[in-house]
């Protein structure tokens, strides 16, 4: 991955700009999570492509990680699938630079952080930042990665013309969205409820006004996961947020259907997102 | 007693370069409060007394040293002294932290308590400072722990405890406190992550070690009272690192008392079964600090092992990796096969049954105190005792033909 030329140079501000042409479209941006490897690369790497096809305007490439703690068991369960396979981040990585030459949407790395900082030895956020880029990725999200903590990365992603997406939860204090905010190039991540990922039948309380709190104190977009896991919810979040994140049930029609299954939920989700934009 | 040294590093939070807090934005806000709360609580004479009064009337503090006069023999060498942590309520040094948290978890209006464990004993020793303030407990445990340490599962059933085995990844330890994490994240308004070590996020490691590091102010002042010195060694086993951790605090401004650390190294290191993370591992981020690992190339966490369930560990404390980095402490590791032979060792000759994870610090022990030569004094932290591992001892000593009494029975 460290030489010849980028399969898609990386323009800074593409993932920020992507949220933003949906809503001048007239819908919330469709966030979709899938991870590497899951059930096989070939089989990921199609069922991202049918999402993007289906109406997603934004992929969330995961890379598996040992020791998921922000996962719940849905997206837990598929990972280990992908470990068991051996696949490493270099793999996932060639996976991604096969991809996003394909798609018309930009993708991002979605991992946890010591992957990002061990990318084959230690104090290695250059090294994967450049990849990342050459792959053709538009930014990474890292959720253990605290915008407190979040320097060093946030320094590596804009030498390679990475966007950064740093996470919010309806607990953090003021002093954290405020970091949160500074440290965002692409949208900020409010988690809907205090939890880890997975599909819930409700939605929270909890969502809309963190977005309000967001909103007076960043012009970047907020987009809104956890638990959001078909139309009427997708609809929910539309109505007050600028994207709709989706994980765990993408995650479970690849498993049960494949590529078919992924584009079929994602033109409802997308669905979902029209209306409850159209309902603000 | 001399002032507690602080890390080089200004920020509170890091040990050197070691440390941090690389957990979910959702933590940050509990994880701030619980600094706030400890601190304030340090400085709270009634906290204080109301610790002192557990640590002493409910605790067993101050716990025994003992002239390990077989040891001393066997080595030849140094006197050897045991700090008896086994003595303590619960059977070791784990039930320090948990009274402090314990106390700091309702001082922050938590009616329930979050905890992992690997061998049991911080799950015993949660679920008891659970029943004794009137808290509820959950213990995250791996589902292969639950097996090889059913004792203490049952132990903590009876106290009221809700145990449940964690069947994700390598079932063992590290997955247990994923598992606790995720709890966390989903329970934080009205639960406290009572973290079983000196490991996790900032403010977890100097909390943690705030609360043991009596062992080692106790150890002081009773090796100055006999000999009016300071040891020349001290040694500890180290999983997570709070036994070590809380018998070497007091001795770091002593340049002249050697702190020796002893590693699980399982089937030897130049296998991958062990779980000798300062010896063998590599530096990276996990559980939400940076320090050690057991990792691959990739920073992907490496399965471990070892014949003791608690020090069966991928990674270590980062006030410990700082204390190697600036070679503070040494640590080495000692083998399945030896920890066999130093708890053979303390059973004959000094009438103890160690835990397993002490069991590993006794040889490395005798080769120090050998080393040292007569004119010498070390002092192992005997950390916990070792009636919860008698299945399994009896277990891996029947697969090797050594299991007491199968020579009589023939
Ligand atoms: C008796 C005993 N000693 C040592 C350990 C290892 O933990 P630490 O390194 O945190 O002291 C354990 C852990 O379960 C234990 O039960």
């Amino acid at each position: 991955m460290s030489a010849g030329q980028p399969a898609a140079p990386t323009v800074p501000g593409r993932v920020g700009r992507a949220v933003r042409e949906a809503g001048a479209q007239g819908r919330a941006a469709l966030i979709v999570y899938l991870p590497a490897g899951y059930p096989d690369l070939d089989t990921s790497q199609a069922c991202l492509e049918a999402a993007a096809e289906a109406g997603a305007d934004l992929l969330e490439v995961g890379f598996p990680y040992s020791d998921p703690l922000m996962d719940g068991p849905t997206i837990q369960a598929a990972c280990q699938v992908a470990l068991d396979h051996g696949y490493t981040p270099h793999d996932d990585l060639a996976m991604c630079a096969r991809l996003t030459p394909r798609i018309a949407v930009p993708a991002l790395v979605m991992t946890y952080y010591n992957l990002v900082w061990h990318y084959g030895g230690v104090d290695r956020l250059d090294h994967f930042a450049a990849d990342a880029a050459q792959a053709g990725l538009a930014g990474a999200i890292l959720p253990d990665l605290p915008a407190s903590e979040g320097e060093p990365w946030a320094r590596a992603a804009a030498a390679h013309g990475l966007d950064t997406v740093f996470l919010a939860a309806p607990a953090s204090r003021d002093a954290t969205l405020d970091a949160v905010a500074q440290r965002t190039t692409g949208f900020v991540y409010a988690s809907s409820t205090m939890g880890v990922t997975g599909a819930r039948t409700a939605l929270g309380s909890e969502a809309a006004p963190l977005v309000a709190r967001l909103r007076a104190r960043t012009s970047d977009p907020i987009c809104v996961g956890l638990g959001v896991s078909n139309r009427a919810q997708a609809a929910e979040v539309a109505s007050f947020a600028d994207g709709v994140i989706v994980g765990s049930a993408v995650v479970r029609a690849a498993g049960e259907g494949g590529p078919e299954a992924v584009a079929e939920l994602v033109a409802d989700l997308a669905a979902g997102c029209r209306e409850g934009h159209a309902a603000r | 007693m001399t002032a507690a040294m602080e890390p080089a590093s200004a920020d509170l939070a890091h040990f050197g370069r070691f440390g941090g807090r690389y957990v979910p934005e959702a933590l940050t806000g509990a994880l701030d409060e619980l600094d706030v709360a400890a601190r304030d609580a340090l400085e709270d004479p009634a906290f204080q007394a109301r610790l002192d009064w557990l640590r002493r009337d409910y605790g067993g503090r101050p716990t025994a040293l003992t002239l390990a006069e077989g040891l001393t023999e066997e080595a030849g060498g140094a006197r050897i002294y045991l700090k008896r942590e086994d003595l303590a309520h619960t059977g070791s040094h784990k039930l320090c932290n948990v009274l402090g948290q314990g106390l700091l978890a309702q001082r922050m209006g938590k009616r329930r308590l979050i905890a992992e464990t690997g061998a049991g004993q911080h799950g015993v020793a949660t679920a008891t400072i659970a029943a004794k303030l009137g808290l509820e407990c959950v213990v995250y445990m791996g589902a292969e722990d639950c097996r090889r340490q059913h004792l203490n599962v049952v132990r903590m059933q009876l106290m009221g405890a809700e145990v449940i085995p964690v069947e994700s990844g390598s079932r063992t330890l590290k997955d247990a406190i994923n598992e606790a994490m995720r709890d966390w994240v989903t329970s934080v308004s009205d639960s406290h992550y009572l973290i079983g070590s000196v490991v996790g996020p900032d403010p977890f490691p100097r909390v943690v070690r705030d609360f043991v590091r009596v062992i080692g102010e106790e150890t002081r002042a009773q090796v100055l009272d006999r000999h009016g010195r300071l040891p020349d060694a001290v040694t500890a086993c180290v999983g997570g690192g709070s036994n070590a951790m809380g018998i070497f605090h007091a001795f770091l401004e002593d340049p002249d008392v050697a702190l020796l650390g002893i590693e699980a190294g399982g089937e030897g290191l130049d296998t991958d079964r062990h779980s000798a993370t300062l010896t063998a591992g590599t530096e990276g981020i996990l559980h939400g600090a940076r320090s050690w690992v057991l990792q691959d190339e990739w920073g992907q966490v490496r399965p471990t092992h070892s014949v003791s369930a608690g020090l069966d560990y991928p990674g270590v404390g980062p006030e410990h990796a700082w204390l190697r980095d600036s070679g503070r402490a040494t640590y080495t590791a000692a083998t399945d096969a030896e920890a066999l032979e130093g708890f053979s060792l303390l059973a004959r000759r000094e009438g103890i049954l160690p835990a397993l994870e002490t069991a590993h610090a006794v040889v490395p022990t005798l080769r120090r105190a050998r080393e040292l030569g007569p004119e010498g004094i070390v002092v192992m932290n005997l950390s916990g005792r070792g009636d919860k591992d008698v299945d399994e001892i009896t277990e891996v000593l029947e697969a090797t033909g050594q299991a007491p009494g199968a020579g009589a029975q023939g």
